[in-house]
């Protein structure tokens, strides 16, 4: 069976693999932008507290991600929870590190002009500091993307969704004729999906970001 | 959202007449009161700003100015508790703000700063309405108070409503700043080196616009500028601060300028205080002298024997519009065979009666006869000033500011001379009026110093 006819042949359980893996990666991805951001914008102020978010999220992400799942396993047994706890972990430190860069770098006379002018706290944040600092974050979250496309695929070790289930497989039954194809086909849907991802980030970006700060 | 009353008529120059006193205009602005405000930061030895009392009228354009590190800015920013006091108190409309929340403060004063502070993600509209929004304004009352400021500093709301900050010049930029700092109409405004980025043209002109702005609107106005010159041009009256804001001098541009209060003082104010004294002081305040006319139309017989008649060996030719055109003298005519179109020299340079005498001196040193034509909004003849005229005036002036200075002072030592009475009397019972706090009483416009 050569490549296109095990495409042919396998499209439903591949594209059930894709979208799996592309839900995977979203929810992922939004519980770890929710977190990163809220991380950012609560140690964002002090220096030591920033320095400390960057770093530890830093550390995660030099575990390997095979040893972190595997790691996860006997607390969270199999399945679909060590795949998200890992892949919102891994997540994180893109996320959280621009938005710490991102909210420190807005410029300190509009800020001192939000507070000047009568604006609360709560107000600066959302609508002064937050969306200047918002491409910045967005870059993060796009990178956090690309990067657990690739992590999620380690998740079929611990029986987890998505495309890595194909990799695995053709991995475990190496020299069987289809090997090759499974291999092949999980690794370019993931590449697929990446682009698509970004595609869309290009669009959000697009429409978030203000016409007046677009580069 | 009253619409601004228009200026009254032939109000007084910015800097005209001392104190507080904003003429008949009813005035919008309220009352700054500082009572022994003091700034204290951690591991300095000496407080930033030390102990400082001042009360500024409402209505005036008060300006804060001193070299830089001084403390003016930071004293600006204890007015809005953008930096909060260690100690002292803050009153704006006789109300105690000092421990207020500082967001409700900031709400009832404008905040303009330098590089305008304009908000780069929003449009000039969104800038603009961000504070009536947060007040709870509807949005049609929003937009139309947009449109309103649009026009107020000048700029074309329909052209400018959608435009990006990115999208204007610097000048531009900071009418818009000063349009959201009175967007919600607040009492008290103030300006933290407003025009310290723009370039000398567009400083001149925001300047004016300020000048006119502050006729329409009668607010309080604090400004802090380390610029002495633009401090003379726009205040009513001047605070010159030194290290540690403390109140070098508190006073009219005129008296500071004629009387400086001490050595600190007039080394800030520079060399040329004369020349910059004229400034302050329009042509119309000058006496305005007659000139012997002619109108082209006269006819040529008639202007001939006036110029050989007259007293005068000098006419000024005007045009059919009755502008000045041309300086005659006794021999023009004859030299130029009769022709009017040949004689004389024509009128090169003339001054509207708004102008600075400082113009006009400009005008009369550059004429060949010393002299130069005053005229009207639609550059009719009205008169003319000469070297004589301007000297006179010039001398009256500094004597009448010496005169004036001298009374302050007089005034001041009084004052001083009580509180020591008072304080010799009764120490007990004058206990809790801190010791500045009874000068503040008596500092209508005249000079007032701090008790150091």
């Amino acid at each position: 069976m050569n490549f296109w006819e095990y495409l042919g042949n396998r499209h439903q359980q591949l594209l059930a693999d894709a979208f799996q893996h592309a839900s995977a990666v979203f929810q992922c991805m939004v519980i770890a932008t929710l977190l990163g951001v809220l991380i950012g914008v609560l140690t964002y102020r002090r220096e030591w507290a920033g320095n400390l978010a960057i770093t530890s999220t830093a550390t995660i992400l030099t575990v390997p991600s095979l040893a972190l799942i595997g790691l996860l396993i006997p607390v969270l047994g199999l399945g679909v929870a060590p795949t998200v706890t890992a892949l919102v972990l891994y997540g994180l430190l893109p996320i959280t590190r621009n938005a710490v860069v991102g909210l420190r770098g807005v410029d300190p006379t509009l800020v001192d002009a939000a507070k000047g002018i009568g604006m609360s706290r709560a107000a600066r944040l959302l609508r002064v500091e937050l969306p200047l600092a918002w491409p910045p974050i967005l870059t993060g979250i796009r990178v956090a993307t690309q990067m657990l496309m690739g992590i999620a695929a380690i998740a079929a070790f611990a029986s987890g969704p998505g495309l890595g289930n194909q990799i695995f497989r053709g991995i475990s039954s190496l020299g069987s004729s289809n090997a090759l194809n499974e291999v092949l086909s999980g690794t370019l849907g993931i590449v697929i999906l990446a682009l698509l991802f970004d595609a869309v980030y290009v669009l959000i970006g697009r429409l978030t970001i203000s016409r007046g700060i677009r580069a | 959202m009253p619409e601004t009353q228009p200026p009254t008529a032939a109000a007084a120059g910015p800097a005209a007449d001392a104190g507080p006193a904003a003429g008949a205009a009813p005035v919008t602005g309220a009352t700054i009161q500082l009572e022994n405000l003091s700034k204290r930061y951690h591991g300095s030895a000496l407080p930033a700003v030390d102990s400082v009392n001042m009360e500024i009228g409402a209505g005036e354009l008060v300006v804060f100015v001193g070299p830089s590190g001084c403390g003016k800015s930071t004293l600006l920013k204890m007015i809005n508790r953008l930096i909060e006091p260690t100690s002292g108190r803050i009153r704006i409309g006789g109300e105690d703000v000092t421990r207020i929340d500082p967001v409700k403060l900031r709400r009832k004063v404008g905040y303009a700063i330098q590089a305008s502070g304009l908000f780069p993600h929003m449009t000039v509209g969104d800038n603009i309405g961000l504070v009536p929004k947060m007040i709870g304004w509807s949005k049609t009352k929003v937009k139309d108070r947009v449109e309103e400021m649009l026009d107020l500093v000048g700029l074309d709301p329909k052209e400018f409503h959608g435009r990006y900050p990115r999208q204007l010049s610097g000048g531009q930029q900071q009418r818009v700043g000063v349009a959201r700092a009175l967007a919600a109409d607040p009492p008290v405004l103030l300006m933290d080196e407003p025009f310290g980025a723009v370039d000398p043209i567009t400083r001149d002109h925001l300047q004016d616009e300020l000048i006119r702005l502050q006729r329409e609107l009668h607010k309080t106005i604090v400004f802090v500028t380390h610029d002495f010159d633009e401090a003379v041009k726009l205040g009513d009256r001047i605070v010159v601060l030194r290290e540690q804001s403390h109140i070098a001098q508190f006073d009219t541009p005129e008296a500071i300028l004629t009387n400086p209060s001490d050595d600190f003082v007039s080394g800030f104010v520079g060399a040329g205080a004369a020349l910059k004294r004229l400034n302050l002081t329009r042509v119309r305040d000058v006496g305005i002298a007659d000139f012997p006319t002619v109108s082209v139309d006269d006819p040529l017989q008639s202007i001939f024997d006036r110029l050989r008649a007259g007293t005068h060996s000098e006419l000024l030719l005007l045009d059919r519009k009755g502008r000045p055109y041309k300086w005659l003298r006794r021999g023009d005519l004859m030299r130029a065979k009769g022709s009017l179109a040949r004689a004389g020299t024509l009128v090169g340079d003339y001054v509207t009666r708004d102008a600075t005498l400082r113009d006009a001196l400009e005008a009369v040193l550059t004429d060949s006869s010393g002299r130069v034509a005053v005229t009207g909004r639609r550059g009719e003849y009205i008169g003319v000033v000469d070297m004589e005229t301007l000297m006179n005036s010039v001398h009256e002036l500094l004597e009448e500011d010496r005169l004036s200075a001298m009374e302050a002072q007089h005034e001041l030592e009084e004052t001083r001379a009580q509180q020591t009475h008072l304080a010799q009397e009764g120490g007990a019972a004058a206990g809790p009026v801190p010791e500045n706090g009874a000068g503040s009483s008596v500092a209508g416009g005249g000079g007032r110093l701090e008790g150091k």
